[in-house]
């Protein structure tokens, strides 16, 4: 918590703190129950969560569970793009795509490091992740078939994961709401090269724009499914409000993101798939057409398109790089006292 | 560019998180060095996706297809050495290169320290990246002498780069624990090499798959 006050009514300190110092033993507000109080005024008052403070268990779980998630679809989700990077079509969009690709890695890496202050280790997400256990997003479970898919990729995609992630830059969980401010910044960036990716395909030739339209078309239902199940079946949103996790519901969120979208389609001269959608004055929000729920299930099921391919990819590549972190393993313990190994240049 | 390339075949596959984003950081470098000597030479993305295989000027070196981790550390050891000896010399010099070479020097020392430190890793590791390690040195020994033949228009005292890339190379490797080979590093297998547009079987893949999407669509701009 990020305040003394709150610090000194709680001890500070959990069961698993490092040190142990601080320790709440004598203090007789430190019985579960005061643990609880001091936890729940936190959240009220809007203070952070950091690692050594108290905390419920299943608020624990469910910020490892939401934050593995969120680490898995970056790795995951650097897959489809990748696809892309040997044949981009001109030197400065490869340079472009590379760079996110590795931004991606990068916030992978934010992500696992905010998830192992609360007591996990990467291996063991990774482990997770390649037996099946825990999930990423669904929406890297669809292939690339197009150039035209990468500025989908970043319009929508990116697009709707800023949608989903400016409100966790105040999640209660410190660590985690911070390295979604350094996150959101980049993802932004994505987002606009995403889009302007798609504006030069839009302007360009017939083949061009056709190409775009149909990116477009493929990308706009499986990027509204990225908000989650609707509220009514959402299953941890109630508690995952009341703990500050999350500050929207999946179905304001989506809302909210194809409010957004259907302008910039409109600039981009292109048209979203869904002859349902059109504004609605009384409730000042665009109206749109049922999602296919049944295909959503489907792919988190592990039906979708890709989600074989992408999970096989990435446990191969993991299996086929065990010799070299073996290796830097064993470097390490023999170089441990003194001589680094390192060449000094 | 051709480096590069084959570098961004890394993205997703790396061992390691790390090696994603390091991988790809000199994948970035460079490209962004190709494209300011190839816009130097003309339209970057018409050199880069409309001529053909035997118009390549690039080392038979870079355009060894990444293999395992080793191979792709070896690959990348042999050529940054190379790079920073050469852009350290053109960078002293007052030629047309100059300010070029003074701006990537620094790009290729990271290049080249980050090769050093997984060669000794990857030799000084376990016995099997030990092993590994010595086939990918002894594999790609032979593309290394292409490196120091005389390149026009560059004023470079080149036995001397020759020898000093040797000596560096040598005190990597037996610190590293592996064996420097002592095979021949040019021979029939490079008669006239990439710098004469004569490259490796699998070079031709490469160009296909990088420029297909390009030239699909002439004339278009992305």
């Amino acid at each position: 918590m990020a305040t003394a006050a709150a610090r000194g009514t709680v001890g500070g300190r959990t069961h698993d703190a490092p040190d142990g110092a601080g320790d709440g033993a004598g203090d007789p507000l430190v019985g579960s129950a005061g643990h609880e109080r001091a936890f729940d005024a936190a959240v009220a008052a809007d203070e952070r969560i950091e690692p050594r403070d108290w905390m419920p268990d299943a608020y624990r779980a469910t910020l490892v569970r939401q934050i593995a998630q969120h680490a898995h679809s970056e790795i995951i989700g650097m897959q489809p793009e990748a696809n892309w990077i040997t044949r981009a079509p001109s030197l400065r969009r490869k340079a472009i795509l590379m760079a996110k690709v590795q931004d991606e890695a990068g916030h992978g890496l934010y992500l696992y490091s905010a998830a192992e202050t609360l007591g996990t280790s990467r291996e063991e997400l990774l482990d997770k992740l390649h037996s099946g256990r825990q999930k990423y997003s669904s929406i890297f479970n669809y292939p690339t078939l197009t150039w035209a898919d990468v500025g989908a990729i970043g319009w929508l995609v990116d697009g709707a994961a800023i949608t989903n992630q400016v409100p966790l830059c105040r999640c209660s969980y410190g660590p985690y709401a911070r390295a979604m401010v350094r996150i959101c910044k980049e993802e932004s960036f994505h987002q606009r090269q995403g889009y302007e990716l798609l504006l030069a395909l839009s302007r360009g030739t017939p083949e061009q724009h056709a190409m775009a339209q149909d990116a477009v078309d493929r990308w706009w239902w499986p990027s509204l499914m990225m908000f989650g199940p609707p509220d009514d079946e959402s299953q941890h949103s109630a508690q995952s409000m009341a703990w500050k996790i999350k500050r929207h519901s999946n179905d304001e969120l989506r809302q909210r993101f194809v409010d957004i979208c259907v302008p910039q389609a409109e600039s981009l001269g292109l048209t979203l798939p869904d002859p349902d959608l059109r504004w609605n004055e009384e409730r000042g929000h665009h109206d749109f057409g049922p999602i296919d729920w049944a295909e959503f299930r489907d792919v988190l099921k592990g039906n979708g398109p890709c989600n074989e391919e992408r999970l096989s990819r990435r446990r191969r590549s993991h299996e086929e790089g065990a010799w070299v972190r073996e290796a830097a393993a064993a470097h390490a313990a023999k170089h441990a006292n003194g001589e680094t190994g390192a060449t000094r240049t | 560019m051709v480096l590069s390339h084959r570098l961004g075949e890394w993205a997703g596959n790396a061992p390691v998180l790390e090696e994603e984003v390091a991988l790809a950081n000199i994948a970035l470098d460079l490209l962004g060095q190709a494209r300011v000597l190839l816009s130097t030479a003309g339209d970057e993305d018409e050199l880069a996706f409309l001529r053909e295989e035997r118009a390549f000027r690039n080392l038979q070196l870079v355009e060894q297809p990444n293999g395992d981790f080793a191979h792709t550390i070896v690959r990348q050891l042999y050529f940054s050495t190379y790079q920073h000896l050469l852009h350290t010399e053109l960078a002293a010099g007052d030629g047309p290169f100059a300010p070029l070479a003074g701006k990537a020097v620094k790009e290729v020392s990271y290049h080249r320290d980050h090769a050093e430190q997984w060669t000794l890793r990857l030799g000084d590791g376990t016995d099997t990246s030990r092993a590994r390690t010595q086939r990918a040195v002894d594999a790609l020994w032979r593309y290394t002498g292409e490196m120091f033949q005389p390149v026009e228009g560059l004023d470079i005292d080149w036995p001397a780069l020759e020898t000093a890339w040797l000596e560096r190379i040598a005190r990597v490797l037996l610190r590293a624990t592996l064996t420097v080979p002592e095979g021949p590093r040019v021979g029939a297998w490079a008669a006239g090499a990439g710098r004469q547009g004569l490259h490796t079987e699998s070079f031709g893949r490469m160009l296909a798959e990088m420029q297909h999407l390009h030239r699909s669509h002439p004339g278009a701009t992305w």
